[in-house]
């Protein structure tokens, strides 16, 4: 990949913030996440609550699933390929989806490395829990970077973890010298060079979103105020009891984020959230945030 | 100093108050009908146009802003201009605002792995400008009533129009730096240009 191929890929990361984008299953999701506001959709056989439940190998979806939701809405459509899975990446990209989630959400085909995601035309999102994981991410090519929280659990404090941690991986790399920065990327795993921009800048070099657990108007408006530019909407709205007005109330919260009058009218008489699990409930081997390296 | 809004209910936003702030205007956000009082210029970003559209309606924000276009400046990038026209081909996911007389079909130069860079050339006042601009699941202009300028083409087709007071562009300025447009349309004097032809077409 080409640094114009770079840019481009980041330019439709941009085009995505201050959305949602919804986790879908069939045809039918998807158009009522496109009619509730979702700037985007991710395609997958099951949403990560399901995946949990059944347990057994989650793999990426059947390319027809993906290819009937891309004809039936005109938002971009992301699928999801195992990690390190370089062949169903391209597929996936065969496939000309507009964005590859090489997602913790699946079950790891390679227990070491990720792809090498500058072999592609097709932009990548990964998932992270640190500044340092967020880099080798970059590195690698992923042109947005979102947290990884956990996934399917209705449950925000994951999330809510993994997004202040980076800001405050950031804020500290900002209060560094250049020789402490050095002794910082041996620390975090993380190429100099990113480290040493990341410091500069004070923020990633790539968009910055939202994932894992968020289930409600407020949850959104939540990780946008920590520093979220966008939020991925997984479980939280078709495993709701009215995922249209859910989804639109999300939405109308992500808009609004700063505005607690606008997210209390968007929260008003939704009916029930997902059931959600504490993380108590989930044991330390099958929390996904564990996986990626 | 010249104050610019942008309408931020979704999309790269922040990408065009950069631009704005390098020109030197002020840059406003937009969100609600009372944002858009005492601005000169408002700015339509890219972003998803479904959700925008959705969003103007659930915010109460169509009659705002077509108000505001009658008597300021209006700029729209890809999913701006796919919101200002008065037709989308084959779609009716979008209710456009109509500000712009012109035709549009959107994502018509394909799916993300389509989306390029393209460098364009704009002959202005017998000077010639270059300029690197991105297209990014980008709309196509189809049809545009002949009073309106063409800036710039594409594939040749249509990509930047201009109707004298309002600015339409299928590709995204904002994502190479470009400054060139909003400049074009929010520089003090088309702003000024602008108040005359309201009050010349007023009396």
């Amino acid at each position: 990949m080409s640094k114009d191929q770079f840019n481009i890929n980041v330019g439709l990361a941009e085009m995505l913030k201050g959305g949602v984008i919804m986790d879908v299953t069939n045809v039918e999701e998807a158009v009522i996440a496109e009619s509730a506001g979702a700037c985007a959709v991710m395609a997958l056989e099951r949403i990560p609550s399901d995946i949990r439940k059944d347990g057994g190998i989650a793999r990426m979806s059947d390319p027809k699933m993906i290819q009937e939701i891309q004809k039936a809405v005109s938002i971009p459509v992301m699928a999801k390929c195992r990690i390190g899975h370089f062949a169903e990446a391209q597929v996936l990209e065969a496939l000309e989806v507009d964005f590859i989630d090489e997602s913790e959400v699946l079950t790891p085909a390679d227990e070491h490395n990720h792809v090498w995601k500058h072999d592609f035309k097709v932009p990548f999102v990964c998932g992270c829990r640190n500044l340092g994981e967020a880099l080798r991410r970059i590195a690698e090519g992923a042109a947005l970077i979102r947290t990884k929280g956990e996934a399917g659990s209705g449950n925000i404090v994951e999330a809510v973890r993994h997004m202040r941690t980076v800001m405050n991986d950031i804020s500290r790399l900002q209060t560094l010298s250049r020789e402490q920065l050095v002794a910082e990327a041996k620390n975090m795993g993380a190429p100099l060079d990113l480290v040493i921009q990341v410091s500069e800048s004070g923020k990633l070099p790539v968009p910055n979103f939202a994932a894992g657990g968020i289930a409600t108007p407020a949850d959104a408006s939540l990780m946008m105020q920590l520093g979220a530019e966008t939020v991925f909407v997984g479980s939280g709205i078709f495993k709701s009891e009215d995922p249209e007005a859910r989804g639109k109330a999300v939405v109308e919260a992500t808009t609004n984020f700063k505005n607690a009058g606008k997210v209390l009218e968007a929260s008003k008489g939704l009916k029930s959230a997902m059931k959600g699990l504490d993380m108590s409930e989930i044991p330390e081997s099958e929390r996904l945030q564990e996986r990626g390296w | 100093m010249i104050k610019v809004g942008i309408l931020e209910l979704q999309g790269d936003f922040e990408l065009h108050h950069n631009i704005l702030q390098e020109l030197g205007y002020a840059s406003f956000s937009v969100k609600d009908c009372t944002d858009l009082e005492n601005l000169d210029g408002l700015i339509l970003p890219g972003g998803e146009s479904t959700t925008m559209s959705l969003l103007i309606d659930s915010f109460n924000l169509r009659k705002s802003i077509l108000d505001f276009s009658k008597e300021n400046p209006i700029l729209g990038t890809c999913a701006g201009l796919i919101l200002m026209a008065r037709a989308i081909e084959d779609e009716s996911k979008v209710n456009p605002l109509g500000i712009l007389d012109i035709e549009v079909s959107r994502n018509a130069y394909g799916r993300q792995i389509m989306s390029r860079k393209e460098n364009i050339t704009i002959e202005l006042d017998s000077k010639t400008f270059d300029m690197e601009v991105t297209l990014i699941r980008a709309p196509k202009i189809l049809k545009i009533n002949k009073s309106i300028n063409v800036i710039a083409e594409i594939d040749n087709s249509p990509a930047a129009v201009f109707d004298g007071r309002h600015m339409g562009l299928s590709f995204h300025p904002e994502l190479n730096g470009v400054t060139f447009f909003h400049e074009m349309l929010f520089s003090s004097s088309n702003i000024l240009n602008f108040k005359n032809s309201e009050s010349i077409n007023a009396a």
